[in-house]
């Protein structure tokens, strides 16, 4: 913690800052946390959060089970309400607002489709609550029927229908109010993977025809990463990062945001040399490795490097920098790219991944000798932490 | 070619008629009883409401004996008739008697829903470590014989019983007044008596409910009042229409409370029957008002049933 502290003054030139999280907030947020805390008895759920979702954003909330996204949803919501701190929506305090009251829709996990209601009587529930006429329901029903491709499929049941289907009536059920801001726990989770790919290309193309301000919640890191504009990594309550998804992979905020969003090696060590942009890190692997930024020498870091940055080499390349010895272990075949597993000369096995660009295979067996070389931008310098 | 598929259904073949006899065997058990220990009997209850009363014993003729040979089983089967059923519908006591029960089942129903939802609700709303205790002291009661509680209920509603001394005592009357061998009193029974029929279903079918669906309707714009009326209620609709059908069918049935707490002036037709039966000994009377009863109740199950199956097969 006493190095973390000094972390945000020490390594400026990465840009590795919260910078988002402590940002004054532009004009254009629709929804904004101010120091929002929720306990469950001793425990923290959410501890003192405040971020901010722009208007007509697809925002993420990632984190693993447990680190308080889905409270965050709810405490949106209105289902709970925060001990502490205010919640903003387009400016005005709703923090003490009923659900019922409050311009923001829901898509629960499990879809909570009323059973005794037939497709069009779930779709039409909530325009019956806003006292709209009957003709001017029915329409509205349609026309959402039609944005979900459901059409005909009104009189039916929920229980007549399949998964993919719920979901998209769950969806439109949730769209029919025309809600400001859209609230989406796990959208995906309960369906296959084939379906989820499609649905997902389906929800960002409706949030851009519609112009809703979706705010999802998943623990799903390739989910956040392809749905969202932008993602708050969440852990034990808090906001770690927030950014835009290329931000989070190529510039986590810390080991554990590294090691939750995607793949990554980790290597700890001090800084043995620094100048011009570059410091040179002595892991505790025993491996010098050059990392583009700027530390003081003496410092305790963290070195992310992400499979797919290394470069698998079967001849010892010229350049002496980078470029870490060893056996590839294990490989497992994945189709579009292979992982290896290589233990290093040293005895510490990293992960590698490399594209199977031709059809003839992997190049590299296991048991074979290899070299992984990588470029000094392509590994992050972090503050010294803990993976998740 | 044909080799290795052959193989793959005389595999299959086998199997799926080994699982044949179990489950037919499943469905004959069921309607064995059925056959034995309802239709039988209902056919003899059937068979005496067209006999003619005789002092004799069996108190009934004719008695079918297959015996006799074919042709006095024809002459008897002649004989049969429905004088019971034009002495039941010629007599206003009888039909004041059915009338009355309906009226008793019908009331005390619609109090034990009033009483019975709220209950089942605050169960099921209870925090979940709770409800097992609350379920048991609804379920209580069973453990004491049903008699015994009745009289218990005459000694709380005597002129100087419990009751009426608390009355006194909170100054709500002056003079005590007679519970017993009213309505009140057979109302007091009943309710108190089937309140665990009504409360056990529409408790299970509240317990069942996905609490989500009533943060959903939240979501959507309906205040609480409202969820609870377009979501909770629907929803529980199975379980309340089986406990109202637990509680009628048996109450309109009903002999042990009436007799012991209500008037002999205004009987139930269950006290009207077992008059019959054991006083007047004329058992094909008796008997034609048991198929009536049956008939009477046969409406509601099939009004349930077809609730059921609307609830079950969606709309049209």
């Amino acid at each position: 913690m006493r190095t973390a502290l000094r972390w945000n003054e020490l390594i400026g030139a990465t840009g590795v800052t919260n910078a988002a999280v402590t940002d004054a907030a532009p004009r254009g947020a629709l929804v904004r946390f101010e120091n929002v805390t929720k306990r469950y008895g001793d425990v923290a759920a959410v501890a003192n959060i405040s971020l901010d979702v722009m208007d007509d954003e697809f925002f993420a909330l990632l984190g693993p089970s447990g680190c308080g996204k889905t409270t965050l949803l709810r405490l949106l919501a209105g289902f709970e309400s925060p001990d502490a701190g205010r919640i903003l929506l387009a400016g005005e305090d709703i923090s003490q607002v009923p659900p019922h009251r409050r311009p923001v829709n829901m898509m629960f996990q499990n879809y909570a489709l009323f059973p005794h209601l037939t497709v069009e009587g779930n779709i039409a529930f909530g325009l019956r609550q806003e006292g709209m006429a009957r003709a001017r329901i029915a329409e509205r029903v349609r026309e959402m029927l039609a944005l979900v491709k459901l059409e005909g499929l009104g009189p039916r049941r929920p229980h007549q229908l399949s998964g993919g289907q719920r979901q998209r009536v769950a969806l439109a059920r949730s769209l029919a109010k025309h809600p400001r801001l859209l609230l989406l726990d796990e959208p995906l989770a309960a369906l296959d993977k084939k379906l989820r790919e499609d649905t997902q290309f389906e929800l960002a193309r409706l949030r851009e025809r519609l112009g809703v301000t979706f705010l999802v919640v998943t623990h799903d890191q390739v989910e956040a990463m392809s749905l969202a504009d932008r993602i708050a990594v969440m852990n034990r309550g808090a906001v770690v990062q927030v950014g835009r998804p290329a931000e989070i992979y190529e510039q986590p905020a810390s080991a554990w945001v590294a090691d939750f969003v995607g793949d990554v090696n980790l290597f700890d060590g001090e800084i043995a040399a620094a100048g011009d942009g570059l410091v040179r890190v002595a892991t505790r692997t025993a491996f010098q490795i050059a990392v583009a930024g700027s530390a003081p020498v003496g410092a305790a870091v963290t070195v992310a490097i992400r499979p797919e940055k290394f470069m698998l080499l079967t001849q010892r390349p010229e350049a002496r920098d980078n470029c870490l010895p060893g056996t590839v272990s294990d490989i497992a075949y994945q189709g579009g790219v292979s992982l290896y597993r290589v233990r290093l000369d040293t005895g510490f096995v990293v992960q590698a991944a490399a594209a199977n660009a031709t059809r003839r295979g992997a190049v590299v067996a296991a048991g074979d000798r290899v070299w992984l070389a990588f470029a000094p931008e392509a590994a992050v310098l972090l503050p010294p932490g803990e993976a998740s | 070619m044909s080799d290795i598929p052959q193989t793959g259904q005389d595999r299959r073949r086998p199997r799926r008629e080994r699982r044949l006899p179990g489950s037919r065997l499943l469905v004959v058990i069921p309607a064995l009883w059925l056959i034995v220990f309802f239709l039988v009997p209902f056919f003899i209850v059937g068979k005496i409401s067209l006999s003619q009363t005789v002092i004799a014993q069996p108190p009934y003729l004719p008695v079918f004996d297959l015996a006799a040979g074919f042709e006095q089983l024809k002459q008897d089967l002649a004989s049969l008739s429905l004088d019971a059923y034009g002495l039941i519908a010629s007599d206003a006591l009888y039909l004041f008697s059915y009338f009355k029960s309906v009226q008793v089942a019908l009331i005390a129903t619609a109090i034990l829903l009033c009483i019975g939802f709220p209950i089942a609700y605050a169960i099921a709303r209870a925090p979940r470590r709770w409800q097992p205790v609350l379920f048991m002291l609804v379920v209580l009661p069973f453990w004491t014989s049903f008699l015994i509680r009745i009289y218990a209920w005459m000694n709380i509603l005597q002129r100087d019983g419990l009751f009426n001394q608390m009355l006194l005592a909170l100054g709500i009357v002056d003079t005590p007044p007679a519970w017993l061998a009213s309505d009140t009193a057979v109302m007091i029974g009943l309710v108190y008596s089937y309140l665990p029929f009504m409360v056990l279903p529409i408790y299970a079918t509240l317990e069942r409910m996905d609490e989500t669906l009533l943060e959903a309707a939240a979501d959507l714009g309906a205040p609480r009042w409202k969820a609870f009326w377009l979501v909770t209620l629907p929803l529980a609709r199975p379980g309340i229409v089986a406990g109202m059908l637990l509680c009628f069918i048996p109450i309109l049935g009903e002999f042990v409370i009436p007799d012991l707490l209500g008037s002999s002036e205004t009987a139930m037709i269950g006290q009207v029957l077992w008059t019959e039966f054991f006083s007047n000994k004329d058992w094909p009377v008796a008997s034609a008002l048991a198929v009536v009863l049956l008939a009477l109740l046969l409406w509601p199950i099939l009004l349930y049933q077809r609730a059921q199956i609307r609830v079950t097969e969606g709309p049209r």
